[in-house]
């Protein structure tokens, strides 16, 4: 049984749809890397998944139970993670109060406040400081500590790039690979296709709502994800 | 020089209860971003409580207080998931619109139950008591009321800056979406921030029913002061609201030593000039301010 099944779902806001009989699936601890351009329904897929934007069609299935039209802090409490875009820290709360905010839901696990300072040592200076008051990069890994401390099966991590310099985002990619290590699986949205094919097991790319191209990491042929990414048209 | 004293004194005693009355009003705005125009009907309904217990019951008007807070809590609990729930999202309009019509059920509703004339919580000599301090009369009543609105403002300051449950609903202040990633069901913690409002609530019209006599229809005055008492310190912020209450106590009190009648219009006065001069309250700080 595949630890997350996406059955020919459909979501949008509104009037507007942003996806279209969208299928996959994940096993346990793989990683799934999420390409496509801006607009190509990759953050929508994501918040179908954790419940932020249930789906008006299709099924989501998680561990074999019915997740679909599930309230988010149900799904949440059921092992799945969502590192939002853009962050989303809370500003009234320190680093640590935010990191702990992450454990609300009360799973047991690897990971606690010790265990995301060992993966992220720059936090341990900072955890009284106000969640606002840090980096860029600072932030996005209190964002992804604050999602690993609900001891996760399935972490979604919606652009974690970015906004940030390269030699950020090879730290924060470094430690989603300790993150994977341990079991846990992965969707990972990117826009830069290199930093997303290397780090996923299987990837899959999104165009206008619509899955147009799937493979596993050694069958990523450039030319076709080009051409898949921005339309036969540009190729 | 000893009537400026006795007028800061006075007005700081008189302004523990508008801060006090103020307080359940801030939280339902800070947390649910209520504005709840019923509040001073449901401090009368706590009032009216206290009645119907000493009728009914053994309980003697001080002993009420413990059955009228847990279930002024409980009401509020109640009303948060049965009505106020069904406004989150849906604009600052639509819960003033709920809780006018609530002020509305709740005047006929005191009406039919107990008339329109005027009742008191008889305390006895609870109310009237006083201490000499400095040769300044100072009343018990409006004592316990400043040392109790102090207490429950440091304790509620105590419960948002320093545990687990402060710290949910600071976070689902800030953003109710992301709480929800972490499995926090918004709607919970609202049900949670109004039974401590109307708790809180409860306390302050079980002294209000103490210290004046009141009937359906005076929750509007308790409102508009109470209103005033949070407009003053800021909203946003549970500190302002004591400040607030203790500077539209003083004006009070300084209107009454012009004439007698000029109370609450020397308040009314202060909130003006506050928020012609003032506007942002007395503690405004950027951002959301719990504390």
């Amino acid at each position: 049984m595949p630890l997350l099944e996406l059955d020919q779902v459909d979501a949008g806001y509104g009037a507007i749809r942003a996806l279209f009989g969208v299928s996959l699936t994940l096993e346990a601890g793989r990683t799934l890397a999420l390409i496509g351009a801006n607009g190509a329904g990759k953050s929508t897929l994501l918040r179908a998944i954790a419940g932020l934007t249930p789906p008006s069609a299709g099924r989501v299935r998680f561990e074999g139970a019915d997740l679909t039209g599930m309230p988010a802090h149900a799904i949440a409490a059921r092992g799945v993670a969502l590192v939002p875009e853009g962050r989303r820290l809370f500003a009234s709360l320190t680093v640590e109060e935010n990191l702990l905010m992450g454990a609300s839901a009360g799973r047991a696990g690897p990971w606690n406040l010790q265990s995301i300072y060992t993966l992220f040592p720059d936090l341990v200076v900072r955890r009284q400081h106000g969640a606002t008051m840090l980096s860029g990069g600072q932030q996005q890994m209190v964002a992804i500590g604050r999602a690993l401390m609900a001891n996760p099966r399935l972490l979604l991590c919606d652009e974690l790039s970015l906004g940030l310099a390269p030699v950020v985002v090879r730290g924060l990619y470094a430690a989603l690979a300790q993150v994977s290590a341990q079991g846990v699986a992965l969707i990972v949205v990117e826009q830069d296709i290199g930093q997303a094919l290397a780090a996923g097991d299987d990837w899959l790319c999104l165009r206008e709502g619509e899955v147009v191209l799937a493979g596993t990491r050694g069958q990523a042929d450039r030319g076709a994800i080009a051409r898949a990414y921005f339309g036969s048209e540009a190729a | 020089m000893n009537a400026v004293a006795d007028t800061l004194v006075q007005g700081l005693l008189l302004g523990g209860h508008f801060a006090l009355s103020g307080l359940g009003l801030a939280l339902a705005f800070g947390i649910m971003r209520i504005v709840n125009i019923a509040h001073g009907d449901l401090l009368v309904v706590a009032a009216y409580l206290g009645v119907a217990l000493v009728r009914l019951t053994p309980l003697s008007p001080l002993a009420a207080v413990l059955v009228i807070v847990p279930a002024m809590a409980a009401l509020g609990w109640l009303l948060q998931r049965t009505l106020f729930n069904r406004l989150v999202g849906q604009g600052d309009l639509a819960p003033m619109l709920v809780t006018f019509g609530l002020s509305i059920i709740v005047h006929n509703a005191l009406q039919e139950l107990f008339s329109a004339d005027f009742q008191t919580l008889d305390a006895g000599a609870a109310r009237t008591a006083s201490v000499e301090v400095a040769r300044m009369h100072l009343g018990l009543l409006p004592l316990a009321t400043l040392a109790l609105a102090a207490l429950v403002y440091a304790g509620v300051h105590a419960l948002m800056r320093h545990t687990r449950f402060g710290r949910i609903v600071r976070a689902t202040v800030d953003d109710p979406e992301v709480a929800a990633l972490m499995g926090i069901d918004a709607r919970r913690v609202y049900a949670a921030g109004m039974a401590l409002a109307l708790g809180i609530a409860g306390l302050a019209g079980w002294l209000y029913g103490i210290k004046s006599s009141f009937n359906p229809l005076t929750g509007g005055n308790e409102l508009l002061f109470a209103f005033e008492a949070v407009i003053i310190g800021g909203l946003g912020s549970i500190w302002g609201s004591f400040a607030g209450g203790l500077v539209l106590g003083i004006a009070h009190v300084a209107g009454t030593q012009v004439d007698a009648g000029w109370g609450a219009f020397a308040g009314h006065v202060a909130f003006f000039g506050f928020l012609f001069l003032r506007p942002g309250g007395l503690l405004a700080r950027g951002g959301s301010g719990h504390g």
